[in-house]
């Protein structure tokens, strides 16, 4: 059995909010340990003082210090978890600091969270899951080339997709809204095989990843069932031809989204959103049924209208759809909801998460969502730069996993 | 004997002053350790469940971060209860110290508005100073009801 992954913790308020055991218990479901990082008393003050961020709580003052000896390498680690209370402003900036302190003077890979006594092990699972990838799966995270036909299948919250890539080309893909997770899969996989010319057989090596991996993992008997984190970071650098330096990808899902910052390909620091559906591209969804068009056509509609001019800005679907409904009856045009609707979640995405991690040229948006033009010409808007969308951007996790799968190929 | 509150309430030199001139502290019972190697400086002894927090809206309201909740369903309790309190504010951590700053904002707040006698000392700097602390939470103590010198 291997080693297990040690992973840090820099805390303030878990054990008093009653959730250090679930933040325990989703370590061990992924194989890491949580430890704390052995402090002497004497060295808090000064630690604080070096680190010149004058905090008043002692928890908070523990956090910088153990993120100091982290960094220095006073104490060993794989991994960082930074968890702090939910609704605290001086926990938030420490938080906030630590994180960009951690990444930018050691190689530890950083995951941070904000908490409420409703945090349950379930919640924290996909994070803990992808630090202990990160520190487990450097060697395999490293790989810049796809070989032999492999296959990956992305088991989303709304689609499930499927990619065959034979020799460093996809050469095969399928997509089904995400109904029964595994007939959703078995049909995904089937159209991907036929538009390859390819069987079962020919497969060499399977990779799975988002909610339904586990199952359809199993269900394919796959050779890699890795979170999406990880593996959609590797997809957007790899499609976006940017595989060394530098990265940020964006990935606005059906029903959380990810930011994450990224170098040579591995994740440094990121966020998973559970932020509310009103910054979700399901409130894309909605608002392109209540304008009467296709998800497909809500870009270019929304690329010929003004956002300004309608004002939308909910976290909330249900508001975010009553802002909708008004704006259309008060005769604004659909245009200019499109746009609005678009830019509304974007401005979400860029308020809730992506102030969490530091944003590096590119900016790189993937997902099926990375598909509506005009939110990805709104995501550039308000990040001022312009942002890449790769070429099968929306097969991110398939091709990611089928990338990675590749290290599994007999021979490798 | 008066049950005598003291703040930091970890602070084991408070606890066992309280104690030696006859009251019944009311703290933490926790010391703080020379290296720490739990979640916190004032890591609970026994695990916490998610249902401390909700207890502790009877002291804050929901949007105050659950840390501060769940230290005052332990905190608040032993405040209702107190006749008296010791409170020593700019502590040297190894003194005593509790984890959450905005938590001791709250426990101080609600010490002084429950109309209790408080005695209200800054943490002494020298010998001094260190000697007029000890004397003054002497005085203090003897002065509670029933209060003596153990």
């Amino acid at each position: 059995m291997s080693r297990k992954v040690r992973i840090a913790q820099l805390s303030c308020g878990p054990e008093y909010s009653g959730v250090q055991k679930e933040i325990y218990d989703a370590a061990e479901a992924v194989g890491a340990e949580v430890f704390f990082p052995d402090i002497a008393l004497a060295d808090v003050e000064r630690a604080v003082e070096k680190f010149g961020l004058d905090v008043r709580s002692a928890d908070l003052k523990l956090m910088i210090a153990r993120g100091m000896a982290l960094v220095d390498g006073k104490v060993d680690a794989d991994g960082v978890f930074i968890g702090t209370c939910f609704r605290c402003a001086e926990a938030a900036i420490v938080r906030n600091e630590l994180r960009r302190y951690i990444p930018e003077h050691s190689r530890l890979p950083v995951v941070s969270y904000s908490f409420t006594e409703r945090t349950t092990s379930g919640t924290l699972l996909t994070r803990m899951e992808a630090l202990t990838t990160i520190a487990r799966r450097r060697a395999l995270l490293a790989r810049e080339e796809q070989t032999g036909v492999t296959m990956g299948v992305d088991s989303g919250s709304s689609t499930t997709k499927a990619v065959v890539m034979k020799d460093n080309k996809i050469v095969g893909t399928g997509w089904h809204p995400t109904t029964e997770v595994i007939k959703s899969a078995e049909s995904a996989v089937a159209d991907a095989l036929e538009m390859a010319g390819l069987t079962r057989d020919d497969i060499q090596a399977i990779g799975t990843t988002g909610y339904g991996r586990f199952l359809i993992g199993k269900h394919l008997g796959a050779d890699l069932v890795q979170e999406e984190l990880t593996v959609n970071s590797k997809g957007a650098v790899y499609l976006a031809g940017h595989q060394r330096g530098a990265a940020t990808v964006i990935d606005i899902g059906g029903m959380d989204n990810k930011a994450i910052s990224v170098i040579d390909g591995i994740p440094g620091t990121f966020t998973m959103g559970g932020i509310c559906a009103g910054a979700s591209g399901r409130f894309l969804e909605m608002t392109a049924k209540r304008l009467g068009v296709d998800i497909t056509e809500l870009g270019p509609l929304a690329m010929k209208g003004m956002g300004k001019n309608v004002p939308m800005n909910s976290y909330c679907i249900v508001f975010g759809t009553q802002s909708l409904v008004n704006a259309l009856a008060a005769g604004s045009s659909r245009e200019d909801v499109a746009a609005a609707a678009c830019h509304s979640v974007a401005e979400q995405v860029f308020e809730q998460q992506l102030q969490e991690v530091d944003i590096k040229e590119p900016v790189i948006m993937v997902g099926g969502t990375s598909l509506i033009e005009g939110l990805v010409y709104a995501m550039g808007q308000l990040l001022q730069t312009n942002v890449v969308v790769p070429p099968y951007s929306q097969y991110i996790g398939a091709v990611g996993s089928a990338l990675l799968a590749s290290g599994f190929v007999k021979g490798e | 004997m008066a049950k005598v509150f003291i703040y930091p309430a970890t602070s084991l030199i408070l606890s066992d002053l309280v104690a030696r001139f006859g009251h019944k502290p009311l703290g933490a019972a926790l010391g703080i350790r020379e290296r720490i190697q739990t979640a916190g400086v004032d890591s609970p002894p026994l695990q916490i469940t998610p249902e401390e927090p909700k207890r502790g809206l009877r002291y804050a309201a929901v949007e105050v971060p659950a840390g501060v909740r769940g230290r005052m369903a332990i905190y608040g309790p032993l405040i209702e209860e107190a006749e008296a309190a010791v409170i020593v504010t700019d502590a040297d951590l190894a003194f005593g110290c509790m984890g959450c700053a905005r938590t001791d904002e709250l426990i101080l707040f609600s010490l002084r508005q429950s109309g209790i006698p408080i005695l209200e000392l800054k943490y002494p700097t020298n010998d001094e100073e260190g000697v007029e602390f000890v004397a003054a939470i002497k005085k203090f103590l003897a002065g509670l009801d029933d209060g003596g010198e153990a």
